[in-house]
Parts: structure tokens; sequence; C-alpha cells
């Protein structure tokens, strides 16, 4: 750890610019929003204090419970569907094949892509006239789907696209986690007699683990932050508010309808949450690891 | 043997199907990009490319003023790389090669950053910068992202795992600790910079809340708002032909950073997963 004892100084310049940076605009802005969550501020942008009613309103608002209730769906989905698919895939291109270089590098690239660049892709997919999952569906049902009046259609638009766009980075992690799994673990169970489905819930799952936890927290942070850029250009937020997902509430409270307070308030819980599922996921990653690695 | 054969066929097709459909928003995009805006709308739809994705191209350049938005995201991704990439390596070094008094303190600190997304604490930010006059420059854009918790872990991960003899024999030599930095630890770091280079160029192309925010004006627009103009100025019989010339415009440089140095981003992340 010491391998240059004679510095005194040196370390902390060192480590100043960062620090700087963090100091200035994440935890004083940080400090702003829990303070400027206990206030209201008044058409001639005065600070009264209100004490905890935001946060009591907050609750107590149906809209607010509306949208905590899609954004927990939709991350549900977004994590559950997308990392279940990509697990898949990254099983598949590290199997004794041919090519697995080739199809690591196939499924890497829609990491790239902006959440806004998978809406538009997708929007087009799901257009009301021309769209090509519009036309297979009211080809197989007969019922024509238009996501600018329909909540469920704009939901599985928004969710579809983002799935899709963080399919790379998924897999590329979860390729990633396969290859540090020692194979002698794999072996030893085969050579046990067990099926490998059985290798791979009892082996290769837990051992997976903290790649897992990792991914789990990177995809809520796209659902809950990420996903913005895709609301605000595609859906913005609607059909019926079904697609106002937290951050977008906190962008249209804050600086369309100019409840800065209550913004701050929504901002605040939502960094408790991020904080939660941050703090399981360094648990799950830095506690003595699944059989001792 | 047989069965090993038929295993190894089933797993290519099952996953070149899979490349396939995740590969059809983008050829779908591409497709659009090629036809004239009555081709686009032809029924059935025609799903092989056509002959206009050069006027389409064009089309979608002059319309939004496309130099100036990829200009500016260029600037803003180019200098956030940098400037992270030099962050973190300094932290990184400090963390792992000095031991100095409040460093359980300050590196919790330096990770904190994950946890707080802009969003979180955009409207006190807007309202700092504002009051300082920043908004509509390179400054507001940049500056505020210049920590990085994914920088620093990657670097440090990297700095535990080289020998402690280096450093013993450098020191013995009378080498400075920044000349180590500087002449041993650097030209060993390529690899994790190429890797947080894609990382943090991707993530600063992409970015579009705070730009959205802290720009009004027309020149400091970036790419991302762009792309939204193109698209929500055609609601209705949407010119898809148009907006999606404009998508690949805007999607192309990110994804090329990424092809070029996909071999160091896997490394990186490889690098990441095992603690």
């Amino acid at each position: 750890m010491n391998r240059f004892p004679n510095y005194r100084f040196l370390p902390y310049w060192l480590v100043m610019p960062s620090i700087i940076v963090i100091v200035i605009f994440l935890i004083f802005p940080f400090a702003q929003a829990i303070n400027l969550s206990f206030h209201r501020v008044s058409p001639f942008g005065q600070l009264r204090n209100v004490g905890w009613r935001n946060y009591v309103e907050m609750f107590a608002s149906p809209e607010y419970l509306f949208s905590l209730r899609n954004t927990v769906i939709f991350s549900a989905l977004v994590i559950g569907v997308g990392l279940a698919v990509s697990l898949c895939i990254a099983l598949l291109t590290t199997q004794k094949i041919r090519g697995t270089a080739f199809y690591q590098i196939a499924f890497i690239w829609t990491y790239a892509m902006s959440p806004i660049i998978a809406g538009v892709m997708w929007s087009l997919i799901f257009d009301p006239s021309i769209g090509v999952a519009t036309r297979i569906i009211s080809g197989l049902t007969g019922y024509s789907i238009n996501y600018f009046t329909e909540p469920v259609a704009a939901f599985i638009l928004v969710t579809a696209a983002s799935v899709w766009v963080m399919l790379g980075y998924n897999i590329c992690f979860f390729v990633a986690g396969l290859q540090n799994v020692p194979h002698n673990l794999k072996e030893a169970a085969w050579i046990d007699g067990a099926s490998p489905w059985q290798t791979f819930w009892k082996v290769t799952f837990p051992l997976l683990s903290p790649t897992t936890a990792f991914l789990v927290f990177v995809n809520t942070v796209y659902a809950f932050f990420q996903s913005f850029g895709m609301i605000d250009v595609v859906t913005q937020g609607g059909p019926n508010r079904s697609t106002e997902f937290l951050i977008y509430k906190i962008y249209r409270d804050g600086f369309g309808r100019m409840q800065e307070g209550q913004a701050a308030a929504q901002s605040v819980f939502l960094f408790v949450i991020v904080a939660i599922i941050g703090a399981v996921q360094i648990y799950t990653s830095t506690r003595k690891s699944v059989y001792d690695r | 043997m047989k069965r090993k054969t038929i295993q190894a066929v089933a797993t290519h097709a099952i996953l070149l199907i899979t490349l396939a459909l995740v590969a059809f928003p983008m050829y779908y995009a591409f497709v659009m990009a090629t036809h004239t805006h009555q081709d686009a709308y032809a029924f059935p739809p025609i799903l092989s490319p056509g002959r206009e994705l050069w006027n389409n191209l064009k089309e979608a350049w002059s319309r939004v003023n496309m130099e100036t938005l990829l200009k500016n995201s260029l600037i803003i991704a180019v200098v956030v790389s940098i400037g992270k990439i030099i962050f973190s390596i300094l932290a990184a070094f400090a963390f792992t090669h000095f031991r100095f008094r409040g460093s359980w303190f300050l590196f919790p600190l330096c990770m904190v950053t994950q946890m707080m997304p802009l969003p979180v604490r955009v409207i006190p930010l807007y309202r700092m910068m504002a009051s300082w006059g920043w908004l509509n420059t390179y400054r507001a854009l940049t500056i505020p992202y210049f920590a990085s918790t994914t920088g620093i872990i990657l670097f440090r991960q990297f700095y535990l795992t080289v020998p402690q003899e280096l450093a013993d024999a450098a020191r013995v030599d009378g080498t400075t600790a920044l000349q180590y930095l500087w002449h041993v630890l650097l030209p060993l770091s390529w690899t994790n910079i190429a890797a947080l280079l894609v990382i943090e160029f991707v993530y600063m192309w992409n970015e579009y809340l705070w730009p959205n925010i802290a720009t009004t004006a027309a020149d400091m627009r970036v790419a991302q708002i762009g792309l939204r103009m193109l698209y929500t100025s055609e609601r209705g019989a949407a010119e898809w032909n148009i907006i999606m010339a404009g998508l690949l415009i805007i999607m192309l440089p990110p994804l090329v950073v990424l092809i070029l140095f996909r071999k160091q981003f896997a490394e990186g992340i490889a690098m990441q997963t095992t603690k």
C-alpha cells in the first residue's frame, strides 16, 4: 500500500482535483436539494420553510404514487427481462463453439446507442401507420395499436427500447463474469453427475452473483435516470401520464410547473432508493464471496 | 461426437437468429434512410435499401444545423473523457501508492459520485450555474462531470496488481513518485485508458438531460437535442427517411470509438468484474 513513504502532501494534491469537483458539483448541490426539499418557492423567488410538508404531500399525492408504481414496474421489466435475455445470450456465446469472439463483438454495439436513438428506432417499429410491430400485431389479432393514445402500447415501446439498448452492456459484463468462473468447479459438478441445468443454478449462477448485482444496480440507474431522454423525446410522459416516470416528473415539476421544493423532495427520495440499491450491490460484491474465490 | 455437432449447429442457429432480431431496428432505420418519403410509407413495406441515402443525409444535415451540434458534442465528449482519465489516474495513484491520513474518508467520498447521478441534484445545480453565469458555456457542460467513480475503480484495480518491486526499485534509483507515475505506471495503463475513453465518450455523447437544461442558445446545443428536433418537428406523417438519416449521422461517432477500442473495452470490463 505505502510504496512511497516520504511524501507527506503529494497524495492530497493528487486526490484534490476529484475531491474539489465532488464537493462543489455533487455534495454541495445535493445538500441544497435536501434543504430545498423543506421549502416552498414563492412566485417571487422567496423561500418559505414548510417542514416535512413536501414529503407528506408527495406520498399522499395519487399522481406521485402512480408515477412511483409505473417506475417500479418499468425498472422491474428492464432488469428482469433485460438481464434474463442477456444472460442467455452470454451463456450461448461462451459455449465451446467456433466464432465466439465474433458473436461477443457482434452483440456489443447497442452499448454505443443513446436512449434517445433507441427510442426513435423503436417508435418507428411501433409507428401507428407503418410500424412493423404494429402491422404484425394487427395481422395476428386484427387490432391496431397506437402508442400516441394507448398507455399500454407506450409502456411496451419504452420497455422494449430500453431492454434493447442495455443488451450490449449487459452481455459484455455477463461474458466477462462467465469467463471468470473456474472451469474445474463446473467439471467437478459434472463428474458428480450434475446435469447442465443443475450445474448452472448450483455452481455458475452463485459465482456470477457479484456481476448480477452490479448489473442490477446499473440497470436500475438506467431505468430511473438515463431513460429520461427517451421519455422526453418519444412519449413526453404520456399518454395519460403512463410513462411519466419519477425522473421525468421531477423535471416537469421542477422546471415546467415551477414547484422546485416539491421536486427537490422527490429527488431526495429518488436518491434514497438508488443509495439502498447501491449499498446492496456493494455488499453483495465485497462480502467474502460465495465459495471463497 | 454427433450429438456435439448437432448441439453446436443449434447454438449457432439460435445465436444468428437472435443477432438478426437485435440488429433489426438498426437495419430498419437504415432502410428508411435510403427511401423517399413516399416509399417509406409504401405498402407492403419495402425492406431493401433504396437510393435516396445521400439526399436524405444532406437534408437532415441542413435541417438542424448538424455541423454545430456535432462539433459541440465532440468537444464535450473529448474534454470530459480526457478530464476524467487524468483526474482518475491521479486519485487512483494516490489511493494505491501512499498511506495518508484521511484516505479512509476520501476514498468513499470518491465512490459517492456513483450514488448521486446528476438528475438528483439538477435543480440546485441549475440555480448555481445560473448565478455564476455559466449557462450556455462549455464549462457548464464539462467541469461538473470530471470526477469519475468508474475511472478511479478501473485504475485502482489495475495499480493494485502492479508488483511492489517496481516501485521499490524506482525508489532505490532515486526516482520521484511523479516520475514513477509518468514513466512506469502510465505506459502500463493504456488498456485502461482506452477502456475509460470508450465508456466516457459514449456516456457524454449520449448525455441529454443536463445539456438540455444548461443550454438554450442554438449554437450550444448538442447532437442528442438535434435528434429530438428532427423527430418532434415531424409529428403526424413523420418524415422517417429524414429522421433516420439524421439518426445515422448522430449515432456514428460513439459507435466508431467503441469499435476501434472494443478489445480494450472488453478487457477493461473484465478487470472491473474481478474484484
